[in-house]
């Protein structure tokens, strides 16, 4: 598969690395000569010094023929529009994104960007998942961010706690499909019954997010007395 | 009419105090309150310190609502970026973004924002002016295509 990579930082430098090893034909663009003769030393003769915004480097770089264009500068706005670059101007079928501002995902993904990777995203993630908050846990946005994936979590005193998934008066446009219970994963089924502790794995539409909140979790518990 | 402009440079001021002169109702964003000694005393609009290409720093300036946008900062991507935010975040109806770069610009016409190449409208002025004909557009590109993958952007800016 031939890929081209943009922007020879950390990132870009070390997926080139593993994608050589794949045994990958792999292009890096680096704007900055020293950064590129550096890679080259490394990985030979594959890096480029272009700019790979401009659109005749890209041409340069046989982007037409790629079958994934991976963007890793550290620049959002670089990145969108490298990517924009080569799938609508030169027809690659499958375009990757690096993407700092979180904010910028869903714009990324409607201006046609296919994959949308954010560090920064992972990384909140990751702290969130160490965090017992009453809050839902995001886990992926479908649908270009108009659907969540949510995790909710059942606290003591959640109103979910006793019943069954048809007792739970649901916002339209939500529905829960998994339970994680002692760390092992089940359908939710007509007769399950939710427990302090259960997370249930959710889908809904962005705008319902509150109310299902209020539905799973409730209101926070106020502070025992001490 | 209300219009928004990022990057107070020469060309970001002149429009400016131009389009204040006229009555309109005008916002200038730069991340560097430095440029705004460019607009004239006679300012009439806000000058706002801000990056552009923030979605939430542009609500702040008060870009929801506005007319046009123009996006005449030194950077052709940020440019784009900004543009399409505009048109897509806030569906505002009339999005320039300076693009320098012939190709991209030309490649964004056809996606969708309306671009003004000052490399050929320069170029194509002093070729003209040796008697060579035009070989480019001459003021800001309007859109030739659709902007997004989703359809047409509605024009109208009205919902």
């Amino acid at each position: 598969m031939y890929i081209v990579v943009v922007g020879g930082g950390k990132v870009g430098y070390y997926l080139t690395r593993e994608l050589l090893d794949a045994g990958h034909e792999v292009v890096l663009l680096e704007k900055d000569p020293r950064r590129a003769a550096q890679i080259a030393d490394e990985v030979g003769s594959i890096v480029l010094t272009l700019d790979g915004c401009e659109g005749k480097h890209l041409a340069e770089a046989g982007i037409n023929r790629a079958a994934v264009v991976a963007a890793v500068t550290g620049d959002d706005e670089d990145n969108l529009v490298v990517c924009q670059m080569a799938k609508h101007h030169f027809a690659v079928p499958r375009t990757i994104a690096r993407v700092n501002n979180p904010k910028y995902e869903d714009l990324f993904r409607h201006l046609g960007v296919d994959e949308i990777i954010s560090p920064t995203r992972m990384i909140l993630a990751a702290v969130e998942q160490d965090i017992p908050v009453h809050e839902l846990l995001h886990l992926a946005a479908l649908e270009g961010g108009e659907l969540q994936v949510l995790e909710a979590q059942i606290q003591e005193g959640s109103p979910a706690v006793g019943r069954q998934p048809r007792e739970i008066d649901l916002p339209d446009g939500c529905s829960l499909f998994i339970l994680v219970r002692d760390e092992v994963a089940q359908a939710i089924r007509p007769d399950t019954i939710f427990q302090v502790g259960d997370k249930v794995i959710a889908i809904t539409r962005t705008e319902c997010e509150a109310a299902l909140r209020q539905e799973l979790i409730g209101e926070p518990l106020p502070e025992p007395p001490a | 009419m209300r219009a928004m402009i990022v990057g107070c440079g020469r060309v970001g001021a002149w429009l400016a105090d131009r389009l204040a002169g006229e009555g309109h109702e005008v916002t200038v964003l730069d991340v560097s309150t430095q440029a705004f000694r460019r607009l004239q005393a006679s300012f009439s609009g806000n000058a706002v310190r801000g990056d552009g290409t923030d979605e939430a720093v542009l609500r702040r300036a008060g870009l929801d609502g506005a007319d046009a946008f123009f996006a005449l900062t030194e950077g052709d991507n940020r440019n784009v970026l900004m543009a399409q935010l505009a048109v897509e975040s806030f569906g505002v109806p009339r999005a320039v973004a300076k693009i320098n770069d012939p190709v991209r610009a030309e490649a964004y016409s056809a996606l969708g924002i309306a671009t003004v190449c000052r490399t050929v409208m320069l170029g194509d002025a002093l070729a003209e002016y040796v008697g060579l004909p035009p070989a480019g557009p001459h003021g800001v590109v309007a859109p030739t295509g659709n902007h997004g993958p989703h359809g047409p952007v509605d024009a109208g800016g009205d919902g």
